[in-house]
């Protein structure tokens, strides 16, 4: 039966379905590649990319990848960039380059820099050429869900208020500018906000894991251990990009005690855990969370353990999706290192991230407020609808 | 991040709990509910915003004084200790008060239009905050649902009459204090501080009125509970009748006899208090609605115990009746006769196809119709509208979907404005009907399409119980734009209505299999997806379909298989139901105990004659939201939680106020 089930019928779809590459990969280029022990090179998440560059995690095999990704891609894609001076794309690059701006953030940035560069002379000319570069951000990485939020979002906020119409072209633009600018303060703000909000939470002489980086948990922890809030955390591996340790050394630094965990020992140290954080790449309409590999697994041994599973997330990554499975999603590819050659005609599964139920987790933060799960998809229609 | 929300639409206000009024309409003011006393907060708690006060906003507005001077001085007299005694010498109180208090009221419902008051008063009967929640949508799915009309008319007399029938019935007393205790504890402060306030404003005569009520209400409380409800009527002579009472055509029909106030006010109270269906084990309504009824229904014999709340009549012998005397019943329009017709039946089935069918009917009625001379296209048209409803009940029981339907053409109604002259009416409503089946069925159909579509990939096995008109058209659709996929149609006695969507689905050349549900935890193995259709989802994101459907849905669960639902918004209800029992149809239950290719006559006979075999048949359950992955509605795919959400936003416009 095994043959005819779904998944494995998916996952061969999967596997063969092209992904158009991103012209950034010719930045990362120059580190000297090791040999490649992985035989099939395909196509990275451009938004892993971006993680990667922020954490300054350079896998071999990754640089390998995007070399030869790069030889087999001619830089070809980049459509805005030759039709006139201003670029969405460098501007949002341009953005993308402070390691503490969310990439949703960035390209909230980048939109008004469209607006403020823009010459078009009605309003309608403005709301295409704004609809355009959005567009054209979404499909620079179209895995990347908080980017693709984070757009439409900012175009509903944007473009739709009511008076528009009726102003001036001017007066209407330079409204719109300003709520442009004023959405991407907010989005700006959000961490701030949720790791304010979250401090009820966090209780003296608890033990917190985490999973992977996310700067939101970062700055939750932050505050907490700025308010001299005394807890300890439990940092996962983050294999294979180990952004778990970049974590565990940036609490170091504040001196929180910090135990780092193989990705493996979770359940293992569970009992010794009271309550569990994550970040989240994108957060769906079913309430569930779309994050980095290995937070469903954690989010249903915390469930098993009755330990409370909290998700840090800004209102932007609020995505209109609403994946049935696992295999339901746009699929992030990135590279896997195993440390010892793979052997030939071994599959490796790539995927970056899974999603998580909404039954699994307990509580959202988001700049919105602490929410149950299923809020999200309140929110979601009244935003969307 | 509120300050992005704010200017993105009409900014909205997230209630939370328990909230009466929708939003204060400027031009019909409505009194202040708080006012009214926590007899009505037991009685009206309802969640939902749609309670009957809330929806027909009073055109006069009801003087507060009165309020402060009779409701809440008298009812908050009593000592406010908690405890049962108390409570009970308070609720005869002011029954007392109330009773004697309120002639105008009775008189009221006396004029009150006879055609509006028909079958409801004797339907409604329960006193359950929930059930009267929901009276507007009954107002619909009711037997005649006319009192919206008559409310409207009433309106001002309405918080009394809760507070009425909150105090009045004896036998409910206990009803009240069950389901109000938690909520009467919290509204004792309350009553107290209001106490103290009201008792400077409250005259000499008024004090003296309230102390007599108490001693009344004393000597009551040590009397057997039995007589409660006699003295209950008796009227109160010291109690000032002085109130700037709001009428609109009474002239005091001087019912200065107790047992006769005693009576309307019963009335009222029931009118009040509707249900969604008549409890069908209550002996003398059922006598009162078979009285009144067209069809003439034979009941069944052998009945299940646990569903005699339900209407038991034998399907199939009604029809000659019927359509024998076609040519004498002249009230019902033909259009609307052929529709009950083809429901009883079952020629029409599915519940967009008798929805639809319903809503064409009306629209030839309407467009037939003529307003009798001295009488308001508004309110006769909406009699005429109750009188077919009631009839269709009689062929079937209506399904929810018609019930919303049919609450929106009478708000459509309702809404007409007065100066329209009658053809334009007629027109305008004739469009909106069009309208709304257009919009709220068949494209939503299509979105649903679309929606569903994406979550089909290739390879996929799918699963669907029955038939289902929403989940045809996805899987045609599927299968035109060439995805690849297996159809697993799983089926059940009696109807076999899955045979059917495999006839259609396997001459378009879909790969089907097809199976009885004994089969479903084998098949389920290999399924995918489970698509199912629904006859309505309610607040708490219960699916309420064809018998079945939870079975399935469990068992997909255990294999942890999605479910998708695919539901049109017109049929999300906002009552909340929790089992298959207070809200269902019974089928004919020969059709269980007829199987073809049996030995017919010698089974009959031990069937027919045994007294302790009763055959249950069905017609719908319901299914737990935890079973349900993804709704896929009109407005997008949204979680079953968020079914009030979309009930709250979106149906608000379409069909209230």
């Amino acid at each position: 039966m095994w043959r005819r089930s779904a998944s494995f019928v998916l996952d061969k779809h999967h596997n063969n379905k092209p992904i158009s590459l991103t012209p950034s990969l010719d930045s990362m280029a120059e580190v000297n590649p090791n040999p490649n022990p992985n035989p099939n090179p395909n196509p990275i998440s451009a938004y892993y990319q971006t993680r990667a560059k922020h954490h300054g995690i350079v896998t071999s095999d990754w640089l390998e990848q995007a070399q030869a990704a790069v030889v087999r891609y001619p830089d070809k894609d980049s459509p805005v960039a030759g039709r006139r001076p201003f670029s969405v794309i460098e501007e949002f690059d341009c953005w993308r380059q402070q390691p503490d701006l969310a990439e949703a953030v960035a390209a909230v940035r980048a939109l008004a820099a469209v607006i403020r560069a823009s010459e078009a002379t009605t309003m309608m000319e403005l709301e295409i050429e704004l609809k355009k570069a959005s567009d054209t951000l979404k499909s620079w990485d179209t895995t990347s869900i908080s980017l693709t939020a984070g757009c439409d979002l900012f175009m509903r906020y944007v473009t739709r208020t009511s008076a528009l119409e009726f102003e001036d072209f001017n007066a209407a633009k330079a409204r719109v500018l300003g709520r442009a600018e004023k959405f991407g303060e907010i989005s700006y703000k959000a961490r701030k906000i949720i790791a304010v909000l979250s401090q009820d939470f966090i209780f003296d002489w608890c033990t917190i894991l985490v999973h992977g980086f996310s700067r939101v948990v970062l700055e939750i922890l932050k505050t907490a251990a700025q308010n001299k809030k005394l807890f300890r955390v439990l940092c996962t591996e983050g294999r294979p990009d180990k952004t778990g340790v970049l974590l565990a050394k940036e609490l170091a630094k504040l001196d929180v005690p910090v135990k780092l965990l193989i990705d493996s020992a979770v359940a293992y140290s569970m009992d010794e855990v009271d309550m569990v954080i994550f970040g989240a790449d994108g957060v769906v309409e079913s309430g569930g969370v779309i994050n980095m590999m290995g937070t469903y697994q954690i989010a249903l041994v915390a469930h098993t353990m009755n330990k409370p599973v909290y998700v840090a997330a800004e209102s932007y990554k609020f995505a209109r999706l609403y994946p049935l499975d696992q295999k339901d999603l746009e699929p992030a590819l990135r590279p896997v290192d195993f440390g010892v050659p793979v052997p030939p005609k071994v599959e490796v599964e790539r995927s970056a991230r899974d999603y998580t139920p909404p039954q699994y987790l307990t509580m959202l933060f988001t700049d919105l407020g602490v929410l149950t799960p299923s809020v999200v998809s309140d929110e979601l229609i009244q935003l969307y609808l | 991040m509120d300050p992005r929300r704010g200017p993105l639409a009409v900014p909205k206000v997230r209630r939370v709990g328990f909230f009466t009024s929708i939003e204060p309409s400027p031009e019909t003011p409505r009194p202040n509910r708080s006012l009214s006393g926590p007899a009505e907060a037991i009685t009206s708690s309802s969640p939902l915003s749609d309670s009957p006060s809330g929806q027909f906003i009073s055109p006069v507005q009801i003087p507060p004084s009165r309020h402060h001077s009779d409701n809440l001085a008298s009812r908050a007299a009593p000592v406010p200790v908690p405890g049962p005694s108390a409570f009970r010498r308070q609720l005869a109180n002011d029954r007392a008060l109330h009773v004697g208090s309120y002639n105008p009221v009775d008189s009221l419902l006396g004029t009150s239009p006879p055609s509006s008051n028909g079958e409801v008063s004797e339907d409604s009967g329960s006193l359950f905050g929930f059930q009267r929640s929901d009276s507007a949508k009954l107002s619909a799915s009711f037997p005649n649902g006319g009192f919206d009309m008559t409310l409207r008319v009433r309106a001002p007399q309405e918080s009394e009459a809760k507070v009425a029938i909150a105090s009045t019935s004896d036998g409910r007393k206990k009803n009240v204090e069950a389901s109000g205790e938690g909520e009467s504890v919290a509204a004792k402060p309350l009553k107290e501080k209001e106490t103290k306030s009201l008792k400077e404003k409250t005259s000499k005569a008024e004090r003296r009125a309230i102390q007599e009520a108490q001693r009344a209400a004393k000597a009551a409380a040590k009397g057997e509970g039995s007589k409660r409800a006699g003295e209950s009527s008796r009227p109160k002579p010291s109690k000032p009748a002085k109130q700037p009472q709001p009428k609109k055509e009474a002239p005091q029909a001087t019912s200065s006899v107790s047992e006769k106030r005693a009576v309307s006010v019963e009335k009222e109270r029931r009118m009040d208090v509707p249900q969604t269906q008549m409890q069908y084990d209550d002996k003398s309504r059922v006598d009162k609605a078979k009285r009144r009824s067209v069809v003439e229904q034979t009941e069944s014999k052998n009945k299940v115990e646990l569903f005699l709340h339900l209407p038991q009549y034998e399907r199939g012998n009604q029809l000659p009746n019927l359509s024998s005397n076609i040519f004498s019943l002249d009230t019902i329009h033909h259009a609307v006769y052929k529709v009950g017709l083809q429901h009883l039946a079952g020629d029409i089935a599915g519940d967009n196809a008798r929805c639809i069918a319903m809503l064409h009917a009306f629209q030839e009625a309407i467009n037939d119709y003529t307003t009798p001379p001295m009488k308001d296209l508004t309110m006769d048209l909406t009699a005429k509208i109750n009188g077919y409803v009631s009839f269709l009940i009689e062929c079937r029981p209506l399904s929810m979907s018609m019930g919303n339907a049919i609450r929106f053409l009478k708000n459509q109604i309702r809404k007409l404005p007065v100066d329209l002259s009658e053809p334009e009416a007629k027109a305008s409503l004739c469009s909106e009907i069009g309208r709304f089946i257009d919009e709220k069925i068949l494209l939503a159909d299509k979105v649903i399409v679309q929606h569903a579509v994406t979550k089909i990939r290739d390879g996929e096995v799918l699963l669907t119980y029955g038939f289902s008109c929403v989940v045809e058209m996805i899987l045609l659709y599927a299968h035109e734009i060439g995805r690849k996929f297996r159809v697993v149609i799983v089926d059940s006695r009696p109807n076999l209505e899955g045979q059917k969507l495999l006839r259609r689905l396997v001459t378009r050349g879909l790969d089907c299999t097809y199976t009885h549900i004994n089969a479903v935890s084998y098949i389920m193995g290999e399924v995918t997806r489970v698509f199912l259709g629904a006859s309505s989802i309610f607040s708490n994101g219960t699916l309420y379909s064809k018998v079945g459907t939870a079975c399935v849905a469990m068992v997909a669960n255990a294999f942890s298989v999605p479910v998708i639902v695919c539901c049109e918004a017109y049929k999300f209800h906002e009552r909340v139901l929790l089992d298959s029992i207070c809200s269902n149809e019974l089928g004919d239950p020969d059709a269980i105990a007829n199987v073809p290719l049996r030995n017919n006559k010698k089974h009959s006979k031990t069937m027919d004659n045994n007294k302790n075999l009763q055959f249950l048949n069905l017609m719908y359950d319901s299914t737990p939201a935890e079973y349900i992955s993804m709704i896929v509605t009109d407005y997008g795919m949204i979680p079953p939680t968020s079914i009030p959400v979309i009930v709250r936003e979106y149906r608000r416009e379409d069909l209230l106020l």
